[in-house]
């Protein structure tokens, strides 16, 4: 019988990162994800899994502190929402320079500046672009549902350990305050220091004992190495590219018109494809799980039955670009977006479904 | 199955935890659910509401704009949602301070005077329990021992010696709504 609980978003980031034997947190409060370190604080993993949690006296801390305890091997993360996460941009760069691995939750609020509380998801180009300084990329997973907030923990750990670098959860203000059915997944205790030293040995700064230095550093001052550096960073990106895009179709096999969204926008997006198809309009959802990488294969492949694409976003523009490199033109490719904390209703998305058809035929 | 819900009243009469002990109901008898919070500086003080959707299959958005039920606890919440109520639907609310009462002929209204009976019962805080053992008179989407389960994994076991308060709160409201 599995064990079923009823979760916020943010309760179901906390619980996951003690099960899946996360060492350590580090965040200072935000709206709307103060309920992860809330809830971590609540649950008291000090006395259980030995799992560290820590407020910080800000977001800059925060993220230094993760470099600290990623450079050590650890499983560090921290949670925040835009404006902290604008906080951290140095801090994400550094740790993508000295190949860290890390989570970093992003709980998406309304911008630009302090903005608002409510929902956004305006911080895409912030996410799978950089984010900060330098040639690099997070590895970015969006969740949709709690469930998913709960499962994406884990699977960024993995993801950041297998290529050393850093992971984002991408997620929005619905996301993290609504509350669904959530499996827990059976316990995955602490690695111990000899597992650790198997795993992270070769690069973490964990003890020197019988082997060469580890150094952890993002500096280098000969250009010819620095280059070298740099490419191989790229090939690690081409790697992650090739091999870990993640995405989710639905009703897409017969699909002449495609609504492609993440987050809750996706949600929405296919309330709206149930209305569409109510109407006789032969609607599809393709919801990448992945924003970096981004599964532009994928959705090419897709396109090439499709009239039109309508790309639904919390913002007023961002993911569509990666849409239109993806199909390269091929066929007309429309945005829908709110703003400012103001959600799009499954109707509205409808109709400008609609508009968009009435312009391709 | 799918019933899609609106809880609104003031902060503090209990809205976001019925919602709350509502979803948990359903995942114990095996639903999907969603409870989506109105969240943000509109909460202290003023106007709370809380959507509750629960389905035999996936669900899709969990922000929606018409709704199969709505409970109402306060005028500013009728005022505001009873147009939202689909036809056929089903508009539930506490008569105390209403000024305006529900006019509409193609819903199905109920009333519970839950105030007036938790005072009665001498314990304001069981108020929710009366509201929500009426809406589950009028709509048994979920039986009474799931309701039970999913308070006892909501509550903390400290709590779970008022389990069988609310349970009895449930039952009166099972017995006085009127509609």
């Amino acid at each position: 019988m599995p064990d079923l609980r009823l979760m916020k978003g943010n309760e179901a980031i906390a619980a996951a990162a003690i099960r899946c034997g996360c060492d350590a947190y580090f965040g200072y409060p935000i709206t709307p994800q103060s309920e992860v370190m809330e809830t971590l604080m609540d649950m008291r993993p000090w006395e259980t899994t030995g799992m560290v949690v820590l407020q910080a006296e800000s977001e800059i801390a925060s993220i230094n502190m993760v470099y600290g305890a990623a450079s050590a091997g650890k499983r560090a993360m921290t949670s925040s929402s835009s404006p902290g996460v604008s906080l951290m941009a140095e801090g994400l760069s550094y740790l993508a320079g000295a190949e860290l691995p890390c989570l970093v939750v992003n709980v998406s609020r309304g911008g630009p500046g302090l903005g608002t509380i409510q929902p956004s998801q305006a911080d895409y180009f912030m996410a799978t672009k950089g984010g900060g300084h330098g040639d690099f990329h997070l590895i970015v997973l969006a969740p949709a549902s709690v469930q998913e907030m709960y499962d994406f923990v884990p699977l960024a750990f993995d993801l950041a350990f297998t290529y050393r670098n850093p992971a984002m959860i991408l997620a929005d203000g619905v996301i993290g305050q609504m509350m669904e059915k959530v499996e827990l997944r059976p316990p995955r205790p602490r690695p111990t220091d000899e597992e650790m030293q198997k795993s992270v040995g070769s690069w973490a700064v964990t003890g020197k004992r019988n082997r060469r230095r580890n150094i952890i550093t993002s500096v280098e001052l000969d250009p010819a190495v620095h280059e070298k550096f740099n490419q191989k960073l790229q090939a690690k990106y081409a790697e992650i590219q090739e091999k870990e895009a993640r995405y989710e179709e639905l009703l897409c096999s017969d699909a002449q018109y495609l609504i492609v969204a993440y987050g809750i926008s996706a949600r929405i997006g296919q309330k709206a494809v149930e209305l569409l198809r109510s109407e006789g309009v032969k609607a599809g959802l393709f919801r990448p799980i992945t924003l970096y990488p981004f599964p532009a294969k994928s959705l090419a492949a897709r396109a090439r039955q499709l009239k039109g694409i309508l790309c639904v976003e919390l913002s007023a523009g961002q993911m569509v670009e990666d849409v239109r490199l993806s199909v390269e033109s091929a066929l007309p490719v429309a945005h829908f977006g709110r703003n400012g904390g103001i959600i799009h209703s499954p109707n509205e998305v409808a109709e400008a479904m609609k508009k968009l058809k009435t312009n391709c035929e | 199955m799918k019933e899609e819900i609106i809880i609104a009243g003031f902060g503090g009469q209990g809205v976001l935890s019925m919602g709350k002990i509502l979803a948990y109901s359903g995942v114990m008898q095996g639903q999907e659910v969603t409870w989506m919070p109105s969240y943000g500086p509109e909460m202290r003080g003023g106007t709370a509401n809380v959507t509750v959707i629960l389905s035999r299959d996936r669900i899709s958005s969990p922000i929606i704009h018409e709704f199969d039920t709505a409970i109402i606890l306060n005028q500013q919440s009728l005022d505001k949602f009873e147009g939202a109520v689909k036809r056929g639907g089903l508009l539930l609310y506490d008569p105390n301070g209403i000024t305006a009462p529900p006019a509409r002929a193609d819903v199905r209204v109920c009333r519970v005077a839950a105030t007036e009976e938790a005072a009665k019962m001498g314990n304001a805080k069981i108020f929710n329990m009366i509201v929500l053992g009426a809406f589950l008179k009028v709509k048994p989407i979920v039986q009474l021992e799931n309701v039970v389960k999913g308070l006892q994994k909501s509550l903390p076991e400290r709590a779970h010696k008022l389990i069988p308060m609310n349970e009895q709160a449930i039952l009166r409201g099972m017995e006085i709504v009127e509609g």
